[in-house]
């Protein structure tokens, strides 16, 4: 037996209880063997269905609550109560939604590709849970902790962008096809500046376990690495198409995007793959950049995981509900022209600080901070520069001098325009 | 090697059901990727013959009809429309009347630009908190007809020579109290939207329109204010009081969507002006005149009648022919949304897909109002 499964509290506990006459068990001191020898496989595989099926549930479960807490949230945001009928607090309100997803007609249109268009779905909520099995989620908690756990991540997340563009073509309808070209467009510039933004956490890590990277965070690498945490924050928005990313559903132009012609619980699959999707990504965020499930006695790490966890989750909301969306061209001059430079410019500066201290202790990271908070400032605000419209002016009406041409003909007494100054 | 990629126009039909269409709209627009290279926009969908109707009614009656026009400016149709048949039937109106009625379309005027500027970003793409702001202070203002009139939409407030009722004593306070709130939200408003930069990016340099096309296409209100030319029926043609009140008309030079949404916010403060004068000019009198000059079942003499009022999205006027008994016998609405759209191909032809609704939502129509 592979010795980093028995690492999982909970995979040993029922695993050995299974088979614990077998050699990872029986040195960690376990006798009780309820299957007799050579059935380790059996044992194996029902501890992986047991564990598999946690996870999964415990995903779509935390799907439901982050979906009534963002309407909560967005209610507060908008001034409003948010859902307060169902339930303490409007809490069964995602419950009744996702009842009534499930007994909606599932309706196939005539134009779609039957095949390609129920294969969809399927593509775009199996990586998002295949990335929740590296995920550390506390001490001793988590699936599996592989060895190149961040490569995994990227490669396994690129699919879900094939499933968008799968879903907008099989469906036959010319309003999605628009998503699927922008999600082409989109889905795949943002994959290089998301990879490149963690190559500085793997060079402070010195690993791509996820495990290992949140070992590593002695000091969170939030503060060693704004850069990097800056661009992953933008372009996991972008991937998982959150406003002010939202291009490929956006509601104003193309109703529902790629999601038009879909119902019932196909729908409801691409809705829950895309709220999962964001919480993977907040997940992601606390593993690499906050310290992951690291806090401080007697608060259990699991505990100091999920709440950082919804932390990442607020501040994500806040972005999504303040800011209206980017254009098309707009959105892809931000990955090329800016992310892009950014990753590249936080490789070098962190590449830079490695070679000199190749093995950084605490004060050397603290310093490392400095220099690179210092370069994240002056960078972002050079690339923000840059990226403005080159005849930027925004209004600034002063009193009693028009901001632009007023006339003032013709009328007695007239003050020059105030810009609204008077009360 | 260069291989030559052969791409065809792709023609999409958008609407009449379709989220951001303000309504029953329909266009059927041909895209070259993102970019738009042609539209034809279909209306009709609200049609509901308001001008016919308007034949079979009394003069009273038909103030019910202009409510449903533009059912975010009931109280300037109704202005407009009592102009029209005051002038037809040479009422002399009475000045309390007169002053609430000018209270009520200011009032009206900053609501509707309310939901103008909050759709304008709903289109734009914000998840609806703008919009809710905006729709919480519209709100404010909608009590406050509930309190002039008992309505909050259809208003039918104004009667010929007046309205029909005097506003409540704790209307005053109240009204105060609203505008007293208002130019906080507004510069709130500015400071989460005006100095942001996505919506300046958004916005800017785009569906540019000059002064001497939409002179051209008769377009008046914000747009053209938008592009720089000073016209505001409020101060070329003074109506009701309009000449005994002062108020600054906001330009901008640009004629863009970021230029229209600005105008609309400035004109917002203004309006708050107007408002805070009007209350100072008024005095207590008859809301209306006697019902001996006024009678409800008004025959005006034979002839016809042109008014026109500066509504919240543009010069709206009534034109009315009286064959001498109870109801008009033609009822034209030169309605300021329908001619505000007639641009549109223009606005959009070489914009993207993306700013396709934002340029169409800057010319803050109401399919009520296009249709009738």
């Amino acid at each position: 037996m592979n010795s980093t499964f028995l690492d999982n509290s909970l995979f040993r506990n029922i695993y050995c209880y299974l088979a614990g006459g077998s050699d990872g068990c029986a040195s960690r001191g376990y006798d009780t063997a309820i299957l007799p020898a050579g059935f380790e496989w059996l044992a194996f595989a029902i501890t992986a269905f047991i564990i598999i099926n946690i996870v999964i549930n415990a995903g779509l479960g935390a799907v439901i609550v982050y979906i009534w807490g963002e309407r909560r949230i967005l209610g507060r945001i908008q001034n409003r109560t948010g859902p307060n009928r169902w339930g303490p607090f409007g809490m069964f309100t995602s419950v009744a939604d996702a009842i009534k997803t499930l007994f909606k007609e599932d309706i196939v249109p005539d134009e779609a590709d039957r095949w390609l268009f129920n294969l969809a779905p399927i593509l775009m909520v199996f990586p998002v849970l295949m990335v929740l099995a590296v995920i550390p989620f506390g001490v001793g908690t988590f699936v599996v902790d592989i060895n190149v756990g961040i490569l995994f991540v990227i490669a396994v997340t690129s699919v879900s962008g094939i499933s968008v563009v799968l879903a907008s073509w099989a469906s036959g309808n010319r309003i999605s096809i628009f998503a699927g070209m922008r999600s082409v467009a989109m889905l795949i510039s943002y994959e290089i500046p998301m990879a490149l933004s963690l190559i500085g956490v793997l060079m402070l890590a010195g690993s791509m376990s996820l495990g290992a990277i949140v070992e590593a965070q002695d000091l969170p690498f939030i503060l060693v690495q704004p850069l990097g945490l800056f661009v992953f924050l933008i372009a996991a928005q972008a991937e998982t198409s959150r406003t002010p990313f939202d291009l490929i559903e956006a509601e104003s132009e193309l109703a529902a995007g790629y999601l038009n012609d879909y119902s019932s619980m196909k729908f409801g699959i691409f809705f829950l793959a895309e709220f999962l999707a964001t919480i993977v990504a907040s997940m992601l965020i606390v593993t690499l950049f906050l310290g992951g499930w690291r806090g401080w006695d007697p608060i259990p790490s699991q505990v100091w995981f999920a709440g950082k966890t919804v932390l990442v989750l607020l501040f994500i909301m806040w972005m999504r509900f303040s800011w209206p969306r980017l254009r098309v061209d707009q959105i892809l001059v931000l990955a090329w022209k800016g992310l892009f430079e950014l990753t590249l410019i936080n490789i070098f500066v962190t590449a830079i600080l490695i070679a000199i201290w190749p093995d950084p202790g605490m004060t050397e990271l603290l310093i490392m901070s400095v220099i690179n908070w210092i370069v994240f400032f002056i960078s972002v605000w050079l690339v923000s520069k840059l990226l403005r419209p080159s005849d930027y002016s925004a209004p600034t009406p002063q009193p009693n001098r028009p901001a632009y041409p007023v006339a003032t003909d013709e009328l007695p007494d007239e003050v020059a325009y105030t810009g609204g100054a008077t009360r | 090697m260069t291989t030559q990629v052969r791409t065809e126009p792709i023609t999409v039909n958008l609407g009449p059901q379709h989220p951001s269409t303000h309504g029953v709209f329909r266009m059927r627009v041909t895209f070259d990727g993102e970019e738009i290279i042609d539209v034809e926009p279909i209306f009709g969908y609200l049609h509901r013959g308001s001008e016919k109707l308007a034949e079979e009614r009394t003069y009273v009656q038909v103030v019910t009809l202009t409510d449903r026009m533009d059912y975010v400016g009931s109280m300037l149709n109704n202005q407009a429309y009592m102009l029209a048949v005051e002038k037809l039937a040479g009422v002399e109106p009475a000045p309390r009347g007169v002053w609430l009625r000018m209270i009520a379309s200011e009032l009206q005027r900053i609501a509707s630009h309310l939901v103008a500027v909050g759709f304008l970003i709903q289109d734009l793409g914000a998840w609806g908190t703008p919009l809710i702001y905006t729709m919480r202070e519209r709100e404010k203002i909608l009590d406050l007809f509930e309190m002039l009139c008992g309505a909050r939409i259809t208003n039918s407030y104004l009667r010929p020579g007046g309205v029909f009722m005097d506003a409540p004593e704790e209307f005053w306070p109240a009204m105060n109290e609203v505008l007293d709130e208002l130019p906080p939200r507004i510069d709130d408003l500015d400071d989460l939207l005006t100095d942001n930069d996505i919506i300046f990016s958004r916005t800017k340099g785009v569906s540019i329109l000059t002064p001497e096309q939409m002179i051209d296409a008769s377009i008046t209100g914000p747009m053209l204010r938008a592009a720089g030319v000073d016209w505001d029926l409020r101060h070329r043609d003074p109506y009701d009081y309009y000449d005994q009140v002062k108020f600054d008309r906001p330009l901008h030079t640009a004629g863009d969507n970021f230029a229209r949404y600005w105008v609309r916010v400035q004109e917002m403060r203004e309006s708050i002006k107007i408002i805070r004068q009007c209350e100072q000019l008024i005095e207590p009198g008859p809301i209306r005149p006697e019902h001996d000059d006024v009678p409800w079942l008004l025959r005006p003499p034979v002839g016809d009648a042109y008014a026109a009022i500066e509504h919240s999205k543009g010069e709206l006027g009534f034109y009315l022919v009286s064959d001498g008994s109870i109801s008009p016998y033609r009822c034209h609405v030169r309605a300021p949304s329908l001619i505000n759209l007639t641009l549109l191909r223009d606005m959009l032809v070489g914009e993207l897909l993306a700013d396709m609704f934002v340029s169409f939502g800057s010319v803050d129509i109401n399919m009520g109002e296009v249709d009738r």
